[in-house]
């Protein structure tokens, strides 16, 4: 079996793993780049709005504390502060970097990087190329590693003898000496082989779980890989319960189901609509952002030209209100022929100011749907888009309860709270990324020896057992039924019985997948691989369910048809995924969410926290306002 | 609504294999990638094919459908007649390594032979400042998606393997394109872009932009000025003189 | 269980897929059509040079202007310049037809026209060529296709004496249709000189810095609008061309006789 010994394994070459390996590398350590895609394809590439960076090209009031408090605001003080408060101090020095690397942002009339409005955010703040800023970021992060494989190149006259991309590799198990990560073992998607990485430390930067449901804006590898790795590994999920559901996603053709409307579409001038031509979207704004949003059509239109005397739209109110407000409206028969509503750009701008603006959203339409944006409004409705919950890690160095494993990105959890704001994600993969490829190095830096690596004969055993059963389950059928099962009963809206059928389900399946068998051989073998992927999936949806069901309130993500209210009881508790090494007995666990330090709490006014915060916390609020 | 269509699928490992035939369901508003997952889900499992955002936007699913170079993803199955055969092939430039997919490691490593974005040592993050038209001739190139499309249909390596060491491909004129135009890059693209990448192999046949999923004029727009460039740099008796004459340009 | 190892031969081929392309649509066509209309015009354009009905005041036929020769009749001659002494003898369309004609074969549009009609490299997209070797533009001949712009100057100079004559004509003869049809194919031809993709490289194509030419990039984005339909400047012009010679030339020949000829 091949078998490789590096210092730094990153598995994912998103944005968080592409940043993380480029650190580890620039610190000097020999990395590996693990993606189960060819380099570049990685699900980063959909990112449409932009990364939001407080630099203030813009609108010059726009800082770092600003962009803490709308970031806070957004996951509804759930968020890990510590998280909130590095992503927004560091954010623009991020950005900036990635211009010394090649990116070509938007400008500015005086020449710097143009920022636009989004949702949530206060001031234009989303750093954006068109509406394709993924892909300028992911090749960006492409272009870098090869810049230094290049340097490595002259300097050791081999180009992968520090950085090394093993594309369309799929890692199946993390192996670990004692408590402490010690390598990572799967299998090269072309040929089937077996493949074993050596190594002390690992970053996981595989990104979400959306292919646990059917309608999703995710691509095929988001089948929470790196989730179940850590879970499986002895590290812990937390906010597993908080989902994304974008509110829009296409709804038509079936085929494209869930594929990302930007929301950029709103940011500049889209409004939504109901089968009646109503903008009801004014209907739905909480009493939370009642000050913040403008509750006529005239004092909304004038936004756009105006921001400074005038309130945002509602339509582009936190994400989860928007889809939430989108589902009830469907709900009440007034959706759109296809089971969405309506979203028009086409009568509020010229159509050549469309093309030029959302050049992709056109094209998309005009070659998914046939459908003119210019001309005509698009279908929209909620999609599965992002998982707030992920692997708990420490927020300076992304370091995971396992000595060893670093996780960065989609797949870390603590940093959104229950809901991330648009555009937070770019910003998040960069600065996270960046700090778990530090901390990785900073690890194998204390490390006295090196772990040796253990597990290798069972974990081989495991992904072959598919193969070599015969007359078992089809897996497309057992995912199938997963993602109808998810989307259903465990989707935007929750009830205490439909989420207690749904860990029924999610057990018998278990069952089936252990049965599930592949026919064909090792070769790029679709069928294989989606049987290993399986167990991924489902050990996910299980935490899901189990936090969702413990969560006996609706915030951000997560929303109980049986507890509509928020509790302020509940914001203090942070929901705690762990499991079995062979991914049996799944528990979740309270634990208490830690206190905001002083200067931060203190950036908000007592009358904003009082909707949020318990009596104790405020009393704590008001002594450390005392004390500064 | 739905019909069986009949297709004709390449199957095989490596270069030996054969056009296999299958008849399966198609519902309305589906594109031939749908079609192919389908019998992955019903009829062949293992039948391999690379895709990932199935939305245009990640270049994975590139194919050749009725013999054209097309995104899986992007191709309605409504652009065809319900009586018709559709024979899917893998792309025809690179080796196969299982039905549709192939090893495209060729593009990787023309990619890393393109020096990378160089600027002025001393601008630091931060300082750069562009405007707008100068950033946007190389940001139509930065909308590649890397599909590799015009990479297989050039007929410079498609048609002739034995040049495939001497030429980097549509891909890569568009990358040299980018930074040659980047105003902030300092490094020489433009003798290294006709010795080295071959932009001479080139006879502007446009097939790269016809089979552009994102529209970037690639000919018109790269090659062209790279050549332009180039006969600046090489062939060209009174830009040259003019800059011996000349010496105020760095 | 079969498995082949990732290094047997068979896993470097690319698909044995022998015939030479599986497009199901006529993508014969094109190069058809574009093979018949360049055909026709070199016809045209060998049969021209050697007919004599080339001047009928005030119209000159394009074929055969700027003529230079002793030969040309005193009207016809540009400026009233003969600056070929008595030896030469040969068609005056021979002495210019070079320089219209180089800059028409080695413009960027023609190039891919005829590599592709004629020399059938490739003949369509995804249709896999006749030849053997394939060195493109790399070596001689080919590489002479890099005067591209020197013949662009040139054809500036003969763009702009068509329509020297095409005023000249309207002035003497406003009524004439003849003379509308000579400034009807100038403003073809200037239009596709100026949409050469050498020209909007000299413009501002080759700076880095638009911003800090404003009237360069102001030009060149004019240039890029007509070189975005180079294309079909590039067809429209060969038929005017073509149409305003034979025109010319029929009227001479007292072919074409009504009154506002």
């Amino acid at each position: 079996m091949e078998r490789h010994e590096y210092d730094v394994v990153v598995i994912g070459a998103g944005g968080a793993g592409l940043r993380a390996a480029i650190e580890a590398r620039q610190q000097g350590k020999r990395t590996a780049i693990v993606c189960k895609s060819l380099f570049g394809k990685a699900h980063t590439v959909m990112a449409e709005g932009g990364a939001a960076a407080a630099m203030g090209n813009v609108n010059s009031s726009d800082n770092w504390m600003v962009h803490f408090r709308d970031t806070m605001r957004g996951g509804k003080f759930l968020n890990n502060w510590r998280m909130a408060e590095l992503h927004a101090k560091e954010a623009p020095d991020r950005v900036w970097e990635l211009e010394a690397w090649g990116a070509l942002f938007d400008r500015t009339k005086d020449g710097k990087i143009s920022q636009r409005n989004f949702g949530g955010h206060e001031y234009p703040r989303l750093a954006h190329v068109g509406d394709r800023t993924g892909l300028e970021l992911i090749r960006t992060l492409q272009q870098r590693v090869v810049a230094l494989q290049q340097e490595d190149e002259k300097l050791h006259g081999d180009p992968e003898a520090y950085i090394k991309v093993f594309a369309e590799c799929t890692i199946t198990r993390l192996l670990k000496d004692g408590d402490a990560i010690s390598g990572a073992f799967g299998y090269w998607r072309e040929t089937g082989d077996f493949i074993l990485f050596d190594a002390p430390a690992v970053v996981l930067a595989t990104g979400g779980i959306g292919k646990s449901y059917v309608v999703t804006s995710n691509s095929w590898e988001y089948t929470g890989d790196g989730h179940a790795l850590a879970l499986l590994a002895g590290a812990k999920l937390i906010n597993m319960e908080f989902i994304q559901f974008h509110p829009t996603g296409m709804v038509w053709p079936p085929s494209v189901r869930g594929i990302l409307v930007t929301e950029s579409v709103r940011g500049d001038g889209g409004v939504l609509r109901n089968s009646e031509g109503r903008r009801f979207m004014f209907d739905y704004i909480p009493d939370v952002f009642k000050d913040k949003y403008a509750t006529t059509e005239e004092e909304a239109d004038r936004w756009y030209d105006d921001q400074a005397n005038n309130r945002r739209p509602p339509e582009l109110l936190p994400r989860d209100e928007v889809a939430r407000a989108i589902n009830a409206e469907v709900k009440a028969g007034r959706g759109s022929p296809q089971g969405g509503v309506f979203l028009d750009v086409s009568t509020r701008l010229p159509a050549a100011e469309i093309t030029r603006r959302l050049p992709s959203m056109h094209h998309q339409f005009k070659e998914l749907a046939d459908v003119d944006i210019t001309k005509e409004p698009m279908q929209v409705g909620p999609t599965c888009h992002y998982i707030m919950g992920g692997v708990e890690v420490d927020a300076d160095t992304g370091a995971a309860s396992v000595p060893g494993l670093f996780a960065a990105g989609e797949v870390s959890g603590g940093m959104h709270g229950s809901n991330r704001l648009g555009g937070n994600s770019l910003s998040d993969l960069l600065v996270f990324g960046r700090r778990a490829g530090a901390g990785a190095a900073g690890y194998v830096d204390g490390l006295a020896k090196r772990p040796s690596v253990t597990g290798v004969e069972e974990a081989k055993a495991e992904a072959l057992a598919p193969l070599e059963r015969t007359g078992g389950e089809n897996p497309y059928e057992v995912h199938h039924e997963l993602q109808r099962t998810m989307n259903d009963l465990v989707g935007i809206i929750r009830k205490s019985e439909e989420i207690s059928e749904a860990l029924q389900v999610v057990e018998k399946l278990k069952e089936r997948a252990k049965n599930a068998a592949s026919s064909g051989s090792r070769i790029y073998n679709p069928g294989w691989h989606l049987a290993l992927d399986l167990r991924n999936m489902l050990l996910v949806s299980e935490c899901v369910a189990k936090a969702a069901l413990l969560r006996e309130e609706s915030r951000g993500g997560h929303t109980r048809d049986d507890f509509p209210g928020m509790s302020a009881g509940w914001r203090r508790k942070l929901l705690v995924c762990s499991a079995k090494p062979d991914g049996t007995s799944v528990t979740v666990e309270e634990r208490a969410q830690p206190s905001m330090r002083g200067d931060l709490i203190g950036l908000f006014e007592r009358s904003e926290l009082e909707k949020y915060l318990t009596e104790e916390e405020l009393a704590e609020y008001d002594a450390a306002v005392k004390e500064s | 609504m739905g019909y069986k269509a009949k297709f004709r699928i390449w199957r095989g490992e490596g270069g030996e294999g054969r056009l296999e035939d299958f008849t399966v369901e198609v519902n309305e508003g589906e594109v031939v990638l749908d079609v192919i997952h389908r019998l992955q889900a019903t009829q062949t499992p293992d039948l391999a094919v690379r895709w990932n955002c199935k939305a245009g936007k990640c270049g994975s699913c590139s194919m050749e459908i009725n013999g054209r170079p097309r995104l899986g993803c992007m191709t309605r199955m409504s652009t065809f007649e319900e009586s018709e055969t559709i024979t899917v092939t893998p792309l025809r430039t690179f080796p196969v390594i299982k039905d549709l997919v192939t090893d495209v490691s060729f593009n990787y490593q023309k990619a890393r032979e393109v020096p990378s974005f160089t600027p002025p040592a001393d601008v630091k993050p931060g300082e750069y400042r562009m405007q707008q038209v100068d950033v946007e001739r190389s940001q139509e190139f930065r909308k590649c998606i890397e599909c590799f499309m015009c990479q297989n249909v050039c007929h410079v390596i498609r048609d002739h393997e034995e040049n495939k060491p001497n030429f980097s491909g549509p891909r890569y004129f568009i990358r040299i394109a980018e930074l040659d135009m980047h105003p902030y890059d300092v490094a020489e693209r433009k003798e290294p872009a006709q010795e080295e990448h071959g932009l001479g192999y080139c006879n502007i046949t446009k097939c790269c932009t016809e089979v552009c999923p994102e529209h970037i004029k690639i000919t018109d727009n790269a090659i062209i000025p790279m050549k332009e460039r180039v006969v600046d740099r090489k062939y060209d008796p009174l830009v040259w003189l003019g800059s011996k004459i000349f010496k105020r340009q760095r | 269980m079969t498995q082949t190892t990732a290094e047997s031969a068979a896993r470097k081929q690319r698909a044995q897929i022998r015939v030479r392309t599986l497009r199901t649509d006529r993508w014969w066509l094109a190069p058809a059509f574009t093979f018949a209309g360049l055909l026709l015009f070199l016809i045209y354009g060998f049969w021209a040079i050697f007919d004599k009905s080339y001047f009928v005041d005030p119209y000159i036929a394009p074929f055969s202007s700027p003529c230079l020769a002793t030969s040309c009749p005193e009207g016809a001659r540009l400026f009233g310049l003969a600056p070929f002494g008595d030896w030469y003898t040969l068609p005056p369309g021979i002495l210019i037809l070079g320089l219209p004609g180089g800059f028409r074969l080695t413009c960027y549009y023609y190039r891919k026209a005829y590599y592709r009609s004629f020399w059938l490299s490739p003949p369509a997209c995804a249709v896999a060529e006749p030849h053997g070797k394939y060195t493109g533009e790399t070596r001689l001949p080919l590489i002479l296709q890099n005067i591209h712009r020197y013949f662009f100057y040139l054809a500036i100079v003969i763009g702009l004496i068509l329509t020297y004559d095409a005023v000249l004509a309207l002035v003497h003869k406003p009524a004439g249709l003849g003379s509308w049809i000579l400034l009807v194919n100038a403003a073809l031809i200037l239009c596709y000189t100026f949409g050469c993709h050498s020209c909007r490289h000299i413009t501002a194509g080759r700076l880095t810095h638009f911003s800090r030419h404003p009237l360069r990039y102001k030009a060149w984005t004019l240039v890029s609008k007509l070189n975005a339909r180079h294309q079909k400047f590039a067809w429209a012009s060969l038929f005017s061309v073509m149409i305003a010679d034979l025109y010319v030339r029929l009227v001479a020949m007292g072919v074409i006789n009504f009154p506002f000829a």
